[in-house]
């Protein structure tokens, strides 16, 4: 067929979906962000609040649904595009807001500014997301449309020139699709780095009729959230760059590999599947090209090890998700033993934007080593969680205190966890390594799939090397002895010194361990598990000795080594509170009012703590629990 | 667990539809052990047989598959499953306490479910909610910042509920009765 007609072919489809965006500025849209975090928010409460609201005044407005905007700590959040006015965003709504907002802005003309968090074009009237410090150091290349269009309407990708390089790329070779990948040394973002280009160089140099491309969104790194984000948020966007690479390889058929725990994920992928093959962009000769590939979505069961590429393959292939010795590498022999390329989500993601903006736009961003940008779930102890996107080299105190705003409360930060379990924590000091993938790996942590946790005084590091040890060891598949075996002894070990029964040569031994477990494991899972054991004992073992010499947990985390006792100070006599939250009848009246807890009864669930009002802050934690006598003996 | 009477039948009749008298490729097998569970709420082991049998291959081959991913139980589930988050910002914050706090409330250790099947506990990896640590997912819900005292919330509103049904059906086989799916 002439190549004219796939420019033809997409410029009708791009055109019929740019009418109907068009048709939709027309009127009042109201965007609802209900991607997973926004509904466990509360999101699809907000949107039939808005349903009803409208529906009651008869007003003629769209209620839509968007992704993940990856402001998390706003959620719910919602989008009012009103002709007239600058488009607003909103964040913490509840039913009475939603209200407000449609009586006064919808139907009225009051856009409510107090309660906007930000505009999402420039005007003279309200910041948008540039004004903010975050606005400064993101800069978005795969997300850039999530939270703004409706994943379920093909039309809005298209809009906004989606699946351009698709029609672009089938009037090039397949040799200079690769050539431009290679150009841009994309580095495969599953967390090891491995340049993209030269996989698919190499699966396609392989000989072999049928080929395979499968994208790994078995984002099994407790933590990370950003595949998910992005697959219920521009699931084009994945697929778009799945095709490219398909045709580069010169293979016909891919799986998006989704863990089931994704349900909303797999939903909206298969949903766009289905909408992309209706257009002609999935299956028998994309846009008349005379090029066929078609995917399919495999859901995973939900097993780490499987984030390994052999691991994957062979549970897609009705096999327990157990690693094998490479070579052959996959891009050789991969899935029913043909060529594969697998990739992350996010590594498909950024093809599209290569494709149209070019190698040399996209290595103008990051640092030379790691071009591009780096995307991250910012969690724990930070005041703006969420998913950011920052070029690579930006520093993690950048990333932390100015991009996160710093920690909540007056507390103070302790170590940033990156990388997940197979990652490490990293201490203040280190907080100038710039964040790509060399610099990581020589800090003792690695980029892994992005999750980064940040943690403040009140953390145990004790508790958090034993649990990513707990988490590596359950989800070890048992090839290798070491991983199977060698975590098992290193959990021991940590409980042990979590319940103040350590030893200082339990110490040695521990660091012994983690040297052969890194060395006697074939596949990364093993090979990376003792990272947050190595990390926490090179940068803080000062907690591992108190918790060996004195039985001292410094963050009052360990449950062993703590107590709760309730300061009669500070307590009031008039106030029932902790007595009705325990759970085990532990805390009882004394005769002079105050309030005690029998240390026999308790099971430290930290219900009175929670529950005591902040304007009495009575109950704390002691460690060690000697402490407890001598507290005692004075308050008689 | 026992299997409640009528059980044995409707696992068969299950499993046929989805077998479908058709022959059952070995890289099939995750996916039909999905639909499997995804009906009947666990893989029975009388399931996992037939299933092995359709493929071809030996029962212990499908039971290491569903023992080998976190996705697949082998206990019924109870009428509300609780799931824990012990993703790592959730364990931060609380989680475990949380486990700890349904674990006690309902006499249960994770894994287990309640000899009246009302409710079930477990723990999952991540559910890729970690701003709203902790989490737990009840049923098909997503419940973010569970502290303790929430636990007790989420309990008691499957209380209120119960009511109802007792309400409605004052003979505890009549209670039973509509408990099986």
């Amino acid at each position: 067929m002439s190549t004219a007609t796939v420019a033809e072919q997409y410029r009708a489809l791009r055109q019929e979906a740019a009418a109907a965006v068009e048709a939709l500025k027309q009127k009042p849209v109201v965007w609802v962000g209900t991607a997973t975090c926004g509904v466990a928010a509360g999101a699809l409460k907000i949107k039939e609040a808005f349903e009803q609201e409208i529906k009651e005044r008869g007003l003629d407005v769209a209620v839509l649904e968007t992704g993940c905007m990856g402001h998390c700590y706003a959620e719910p959040m919602a989008i009012i595009a009103k002709p007239g006015h600058v488009p607003l965003c909103y964040g913490r709504l509840d039913e009475g807001l939603v209200h407000r907002l449609v009586v006064d802005f919808l139907d009225g003309d009051d856009p409510g500014y107090e309660y906007a968090l930000v505009a999402l074009e420039p005007n003279d009237l309200f910041p948008t997301f540039s004004d903010f410090p975050r606005g400064v150091y993101e800069e978005k290349m795969i997300l850039e449309q999530c939270g703004f269009i409706d994943p379920g309407n093909m039309d809005h990708y298209l809009a906004r020139d989606g699946y351009a390089a698709v029609a672009k790329i089938l009037e090039m070779k397949p040799e200079e699709v690769l050539a431009e990948v290679k150009a841009a040394n994309l580095r495969g973002r599953g967390g090891a780095g491995f340049p993209a280009g030269e996989k698919w160089e190499a699966c396609r140099k392989a000989p072999g009729e049928q080929k395979y491309v499968i994208c790994n969104g078995d984002e099994g790194d407790p933590g990370a959230f950003m595949d998910r984000g992005l697959l219920e948020s521009d699931p084009h966007r994945v697929i778009e760059g799945m095709i490219i690479c398909a045709y580069a390889v010169g293979a016909s058929r891919g799986y998006l590999y989704i863990r089931a725990e994704y349900p909303k994920a797999v939903e909206r992928v298969e949903g766009a599947i289905a909408r992309a093959r209706e257009k002609g962009l999935l299956g028998q000769s994309i846009l008349g090209s005379g090029f066929s590939f078609d995917l399919e979505v495999f859901q995973g069961s939900g097993a780490f090890v499987c984030g390994e590429s052999s691991a994957l393959v062979r549970s897609m292939e009705g096999k327990m998700g157990i690693p094998e010795v490479r070579p052959p590498r996959l891009a050789e022999s991969g899935f029913r033993g043909c060529p594969t390329v697998l990739n992350n989500v996010k590594t498909f993601a950024y093809v599209p934007a290569i494709i149209m903006k070019g190698a040399d736009w996209f290595r103008s961003t990051g640092t030379a080593g790691s071009p591009g940008t780096a995307v991250f779930s910012l969690v724990g102890k930070v005041n703006n969680t969420g998913l950011v996107e920052v070029p690579m080299g930006t520093t993690l105190r950048q990333l932390i205190f100015d991009v996160g705003e710093g920690i909540p409360g007056d507390k103070k930060f302790k170590a940033a966890q990156i990388g997940g379990p197979s990652g490490g924590c990293l201490p203040e000091a280190m907080l100038d390594v710039p964040i790509d993938f060399d610099s990581l790996q020589e800090a003792g942590a690695i980029m892994g799939s992005g999750g980064l946790v940040v943690l403040n005084e009140d953390d145990c590091m004790v508790a958090v090397a034993r649990y990513f040890l707990e988490f590596t060891q359950h989800e070890s598949c048992g090839k290798c002895t070491f991983c199977r075996l060698g975590t098992r002894h290193m959990l021991d070990i940590l409980t042990d010194i979590s319940r103040g029964k350590g030893s200082l040569e339990s110490l040695e031994l521990l660091q012994e361990l983690c040297e052969d477990v890194r060395d006697g494991s074939l596949c990364n899972l093993g090979k990376t598990a003792p990272n947050p054991v190595l990390t926490t004992l090179r940068y803080f073992r000062d907690e591992y000795e108190a918790h060996i010499l004195e039985g001292r947990c410094p963050s009052l985390m360990c449950k062993d080594l703590i107590v709760y006792y309730i300061e009669p100070k500070k307590c009031s006599k008039l106030c029932n509170v902790c007595v009705g939250s325990c759970p085990t009848e532990a805390i009882y009246t004394r005769d002079d009012g105050l309030k005690a807890i029998n240390q026999e009864k308790c099971v430290k669930c930290d219900n009175c703590l929670k529950t005591c009002p902040v304007e009495y802050n009575a109950v704390i934690k002691l460690s060690p629990p000697s402490l407890l006598a001598e507290k005692e003996g004075k308050s008689k | 667990m026992e299997l409640l009477e009528g059980e044995k039948e409707q696992i068969l009749a299950t499993v046929d539809a989805i077998l479908n008298n058709q022959p059952l490729q070995k890289d099939r097998l995750i996916p039909v052990l999905q639909r499997v569970q995804a009906e009947l709420g666990y893989l029975p082991g009388l399931a996992m047989e037939k299933i092995a049998a359709a493929a071809g291959v030996s029962a212990v081959e499908v039971y290491g598959l569903a023992t080998f991913y976190n996705q697949f139980r082998l206990n019924p589930p109870g009428k509300h499953q609780l799931k824990v988050c012990m993703g790592t910002a959730c364990y931060m914050v609380g989680g475990q306490i949380a486990l700890e706090s349904f674990e006690r409330r309902l006499g249960i250790k994770e894994g287990e479910t309640t000899p009246d099947r009302k409710f079930s506990l477990e723990r999952v990896a991540c559910v890729g909610c970690c701003t709203m640590a902790p989490v737990v997912v009840v049923d098909e819900n997503v419940e973010g910042h569970v502290t303790p005292t929430r636990v007790d919330g989420i309990l008691l509103s499957f209380e209120g509920e119960e009511g109802k049904t007792r309400g409605e059906a004052k003979s505890p086989a009549a209670v039973e009765s509509e408990a099986k799916p």
